[in-house]
């Protein structure tokens, strides 16, 4: 039975809201 | 390290250093906590205890898939990062790659809650002159280094206050772009007032992104965002932003709103922008003093948490009825965000990021214009402060030892500078008021995932 179901530099990416870190948020450009 | 938690009805863990995130049954879930601190038969021991209804060999079958696990690297990954920390810093150290342009230290609003103290930061009402823009611009790629992505934003105040200027600044640019082998994105932040034909057919053409200030319900917007005769601006945006953002096809923008003590129960906002037609949405809490009228109080973070839980069951119900949204923080890309240098750097404020002044003074970003002590030069002589430079750049997830242990720290990389210090009065400091509610939205986020995995998984079969 399974118990457990699986779903980290160049700078390009792109330093919404100008108050909290959003860096999660962020794609890889590259 | 990992962190486990239970949201939507999915028991969640998370390997914090690799980055994998599982979905595990109850057993799984129970047997992972201690499963480095408690001996093997100790552990299947206290597990059949537990569940008495399940056979020995599946709880000993449910200990082997944990095992296989932390021999692949996915489960209780052990942190090596700490090394890589700086690394970035160093490597690009005087690259500058994006500037936030305060083309207008003036405002056609005079919102109380207003970070900038209404658009003047401290100082006098000015604008910025298109000879002060094209010397940034030239300074921006100038400093810019082999970076092909140079990012303007063009703030305020107001900034619509001088479109003539954005306008100029932003054909400026692209006369100069191919030449210098680069590709700039601009992107503007209004409050609405002034958008009209032009400004979106410029915003069309030009802005990569818009971000457009309203804070939901009409009574809630009004209460802070009124002009200088007191009277609310809800009525008179609303009409424009909703022009403004059929014309872009509802793409490449967001609504941006402020949620304050006096509206915590900020749901309800982003259900008056969804009934608006709104589906790009950041709602933030309110950034000033803990002592200010606005500030958000103990009792209405809890709030708050439980306001986020509810938007990410929003998003799912949505999501299922195929009317999505989109809540920026809630946006994570589990095979395509950023890299480990970048989550260990941070945004970059002080070092690849910086905000100029209308008169031309730098920045370290936008939320410590107006405070001399952090002025790091200006464009026409460069940097000349390379203490508070020197700060920036050693600010890193790996110098604050109070993030050393937190689960989340590969997702906040640290938090912001800004943030940290009107909270502390160090950049380094710890802002734990943004960090609860930070790790909250990172909880939401992942579980949102693992629904939709669990969604997309229910499909298939």
């Amino acid at each position: 039975m399974k118990h457990i179901v699986t779903l980290l530099g160049c700078g390009e990416c792109q330093t919404a809201c100008k108050t909290s870190c959003g860096i999660a948020n962020q794609r890889c450009e590259n | 390290m990992i962190h486990q938690y239970q949201l939507g009805g999915y028991n969640i863990v998370l390997d914090v250093c690799s980055g994998a995130v599982h979905a595990v049954d109850e057993l799984a879930y129970d047997m992972i906590g201690p499963f480095e601190a408690q001996p093997r038969e100790e552990l299947l021991a206290a597990m059949a205890a537990k569940y008495p209804a399940v056979p020995a060999a599946e709880i000993a079958d449910c200990y082997a898939q944990i095992e296989e696990l932390k021999n692949a690297g996915q489960l209780f990954t052990p942190d090596s990062f700490e090394p890589l920390a700086g690394k970035f810093k160093e490597k690009s150290g005087g690259v500058i790659k994006a500037l936030c342009l305060h083309v207008a230290h003036t405002c056609n609003l005079n919102c109380s809650y207003c970070f900038a103290s209404q658009g003047k930061y401290n100082g006098e009402r000015a604008v910025m002159s298109f000879e002060v823009g094209k010397q940034a611009l030239d300074f921006l790629v100038a400093h810019s280094g082999t970076r092909r992505n140079l990012e303007v934003d063009f703030f305020g105040g107001e900034p619509l206050m001088n479109f003539e200027v954005v306008k100029q600044l932003t054909a400026y640019a692209r006369s100069i772009e191919k030449d210098a082998h680069k590709n700039f994105r601009f992107t503007l932040t209004t409050n609405g007032m002034l958008i009209d034909d032009d400004v979106i057919d410029f915003c069309n053409r030009e802005m990569s992104n818009v971000v457009l200030s309203l804070d939901g319900r009409k009574e809630v917007h009004d209460r802070f965002r009124v002009d200088y005769a007191g009277n609310g601006s809800w009525e008179r945006i609303v009409p424009k932003f909703q022009k403004l953002v059929a014309a872009r096809g509802g793409k490449n923008y967001y609504m941006r709103g402020t949620f304050t003590h006096h509206n915590p129960d900020f749901l309800n906002d982003i259900r008056t922008m969804l009934d608006l037609g709104f589906t790009e949405l950041s709602m933030e809490p309110v950034v000033c003093a803990p002592d200010d009228p606005s500030a958000l109080t103990a009792e209405d973070r809890a709030l708050v948490m439980r306001q986020y839980e509810e938007l990410a069951d929003l998003m799912l119900e949505r999501e299922r009825a195929g009317k999505p949204f989109t809540f920026y923080h809630y946006m994570l890309d589990l095979s395509g965000g950023p890299c480990i240098y970048k989550r260990i750097s941070g945004c970059g404020s002080g070092t690849e990021y910086m905000a100029v002044t209308p008169w031309g003074d730098l920045y370290p970003c936008h939320q410590f214009v107006g405070d001399e002590h952090f002025k790091l030069g200006d464009i026409w002589n460069g940097l000349n402060n390379p203490e508070v430079q020197g700060e920036f750049a050693a600010c890193n997830v790996y110098a604050k030892p109070e993030c050393r242990d937190c689960w989340a720290k590969l997702y906040c990389s640290g938090g912001c500078a800004a943030n940290a210090f009107h909270a502390t009065g160090a950049i380094t400091g710890i802002y734990e008021a943004g960090c609860e509610l930070f790790r909250k939205r990172m909880e939401c986020a992942i579980m949102l995932q693992v629904a939709r995995a669990a969604d997309a998984a229910g499909e298939d079969e």
